[in-house]
């Protein structure tokens, strides 16, 4: 019953005590592209890790900026880096490296706490 | 003495395989390779001259000039004395301790000297007006120096001038010139009286001589050493590791900052300068590499392959991308175990033509019309071929997608696989280990099947251009075979900048960085050169140069396969239509449709 998820949602409540932006930050420093995001889903559709495995690759941008960084962390291991994203992206954002960001800084937030 | 302990510890840090394997050359005729191979470089500096003579003649004037003089100058010094055996400063400033007295051949020593004098003088001067007015040499743009460069890049320049000067004094006070140094030591004569200038000149001369030996291992001139043993090391067969070695070491230091390799970089076009070969490996060296200049270059390898000293620009790249990424390589732990299909030939699309749609239904009717026993083995899904992982670092990620796909190829039992896009090429060639199975470009494929006559296509007239994908062409060597293939159907176009020196469309997976609009204005140049051409189609082999081309909306873009797909003559074409219904068929029963 996989594909009837959406009619038990999980709860909308954004808890804005646990927003941590730097991960989001860092990214946004770098990559300025992905503020045009317009959440269209192209990039999920296309995705080849999407194709294997629940993978929402359009999730990643709303976790990023909700600054849940558990949800991101453990998705954004899935991605294969094949590009197919980029291409199809309406806006022209780069999210091979939005994607490569946030597994930079996640890796530097935990060796070194800080970015 | 710095230089040797250098030289000593690059070879240390050697594997121990290496180590082995440069002993092994010494030893054996590759030793004359490796001095040829010296000779020919590291003095006459023969691929420069290929690219650019002008630049090439200052180079070799410099070097193997500098090289002549101290040899000539040695044997001169050997023969005044007498004596197999002299006193290394008595060589370098023969004229300022002997050289009074007449000697055996002394007349045409003094001419000799004076004429690669001269011949070094000639390149300085090339090359001083060179750092001033690039433009004249080819060049468009040159490094950037750095104060320790600028110091012993001074120096250098001051050697010849001040050792023309004081031999000038020399020769205008104990007559030993010859006809560059008598002339300008009689002008000496003319000005004051040499006796005054004689030590000053001397001192100055010899204080530069020493002071640029002294900048040397700062500086970038320490690739003149380094250059010879490297030229030794790849002799040997050592490569580059997949990390950081004494190699990397080498093969860093081994650079001229001549800037050759920003000539060729594409990235200028786009307005990025900070990020091309010779940075990086400045980079490297100072330890200073960020990500966003090292995974800012589209690994295109047109730097590497005009590089005079032969230094693998990409191989270094990825080898320090590596390095960058090794703390968060993925486990993709959700890859399963697909059941393989038994078939003869496996096919292969990868990502990119999946999203080139036509490329495969193109690929399917060659197929069926050629009766061959394929499994599509991605139709439905399947991970990645792992070579954008690679280029993006990640090198132990892309290992557990080359083992799920191995396990399903070999499964397959097929002897062949067919692959379509030449970045899944490389990797599969490379990085894949599939015994009794031959990795097969498309291109390659289907000029078999028409030379074997299993597929027989007709010829027209249309004039196409054809674009060689970086990954095909500088990655994988394979120039020709598309040729070939287009040949047999249309008129090829050839180009001034194609094969190895061809563009890259700009689309690229290894530059991980760049912007979409900037990405656009690479397209932009090689499209305008191509549509200089008046082709009717422009053809390549690659899906993601297809859709970079294609989105330029200035010409028609089409895949090989495509191209020969709808060249497949009508005879054949019934029995395709025959066999294509029918999995249609099947496709239908399946689905209860």
């Amino acid at each position: 019953m996989s594909q009837f998820d959406f009619l038990q949602p999980k709860s909308r409540q954004i808890e804005i005590e646990q927003f941590d932006d730097r991960i989001l930050t860092y990214v946004l420093e770098r990559e300025q592209s992905f503020l045009t995001c317009i959440s269209c889903g192209g990039c999920t559709a296309t995705c080849s890790a999407g194709n294997l495995t629940s993978f929402n690759v359009r999730k990643i941008g709303l976790s990023l900026r909700r600054g849940n960084i558990n949800d991101l962390s453990d998705e954004v291991q899935k991605c294969m880096f094949c590009g197919k994203c980029t291409l199809v992206c309406p806006r022209d954002i780069n999210i091979r490296n939005v994607v490569l960001l946030i597994k930079k800084g996640i890796a530097q937030l935990e060796t070194e706490k800080t970015l | 003495m710095v230089l040797t302990f250098r030289c000593i510890k690059w070879i240390v840090g050697l594997s121990k395989f290496d180590k082995i394997r440069l002993f092994k050359s010494i030893r054996s005729r590759r030793l004359f390779q490796s001095i040829k191979e010296t000779f020919m470089e590291a003095l006459l500096h023969r691929k420069i001259f290929r690219k650019n003579p002008v630049l090439g003649y200052m180079h070799m004037s410099l070097a193997f000039g500098w090289f002549l003089l101290i040899v000539v100058g040695h044997l001169e010094t050997m023969i005044a004395e007498h004596s197999l055996f002299v006193p290394f400063h008595k060589a370098v400033f023969f004229r300022y301790y002997e050289g009074f007295d007449e000697f055996f051949l002394s007349g045409l020593f003094s001419f000799l000297m004076d004429f690669l004098l001269l011949f070094v003088l000639s390149g300085l001067m090339f090359a001083i007006v060179k750092r001033f007015r690039k433009k004249l040499f080819g060049l468009r743009r040159t490094t950037h120096l750095k104060s320790g460069d600028k110091i012993a890049l001074t120096s250098l320049w001051l050697i010849f001038p001040l050792r023309l000067l004081a031999e000038s004094t020399s020769a205008a006070v104990y007559h030993n010139g010859g006809f560059l140094t008598s002339g300008v030591g009689a002008a000496i004569d003319f000005i004051g009286n040499p006796a005054i200038f004689y030590y000053p000149l001397w001192m100055a001369y010899s204080l530069s001589l020493g002071f640029f030996f002294v900048a040397l291992p700062n500086s970038r001139y320490m690739h003149i050493p380094t250059e010879v043993v490297f030229i030794f090391l790849r002799v040997a067969g050592i490569r580059l590791k997949k990390q950081n070695d004494s190699y990397t070491d080498v093969q860093v230091f081994s650079c001229s900052r001549c800037g050759i390799c920003l000539d060729k970089c594409q990235l200028s076009v786009a307005g990025i300068d900070d990020s091309q070969s010779v940075y990086l490996l400045k980079n490297i060296r100072n330890k200073n590499l960020s990500d966003e200049k090292l995974f800012n270059c589209l690994m295109c390898g047109r730097c590497q392959v005009d590089c005079p000293v032969g230094i693998e620009t990409i191989e270094l790249r990825t080898v320090q991308r590596i390095e960058s990424t090794r703390e968060y390589n993925s486990s993709y732990d959700y890859l399963i175990q697909e059941v393989a299909t038994k078939a003869d030939v496996v096919y292969f699309a990868g990502c990119m033509t999946h999203l080139t749609p036509r490329v495969i239904s193109s690929m399917k009717k060659i197929f069926a019309t050629a009766e061959e026993d394929v499994w599509f083995m991605d139709e439905v899904k399947a991970p990645c071929c792992g070579r954008p992982l690679m280029l993006a670092g990640q090198y132990e990620a892309a290992r557990k997608l080359i083992e799920n796909n191995s396990r399903m190829i070999l499964d397959s039992g097929a002897h062949t696989l067919v692959v379509s896009c030449p970045i899944c090429y490389k990797v599969f060639k490379e990085d894949y280990k599939l015994p009794d199975v031959e990795v097969v470009f498309h291109a390659q494929y289907i000029y078999d099947l028409i030379h074997s006559g299993k597929l027989s296509v007709d010829t027209s007239n249309q004039r196409m251009v054809y674009h060689d994908p970086c990954e095909l062409g500088r990655g994988m060597g394979m120039y020709e075979t598309p040729r070939k293939l287009l040949g047999r159907i249309g008129e090829v176009v050839h180009m001034k900048d194609e094969k190895e020196y061809a563009f890259c469309c700009g689309g690229s997976l290894g530059n991980l960085k760049i912007s979409e609009d900037k990405r656009k204005l690479l397209r932009d140049q090689a499209l305008v050169t191509y549509e200089g051409f008046s082709p009717d189609i422009l053809v390549t082999a690659c899906p993601k140069c297809k859709k970079t081309f294609a989105a330029g909306r200035k010409l028609k873009v089409f895949d090989l396969a495509e191209i020969v797909a709808g060249a497949i003559c009508v005879d054949s074409l019934s029995k395709e239509k025959e066999i294509l219904e029918k999995q249609e068929a099947d496709c239908y029963a399946v689905e209860g449709l």
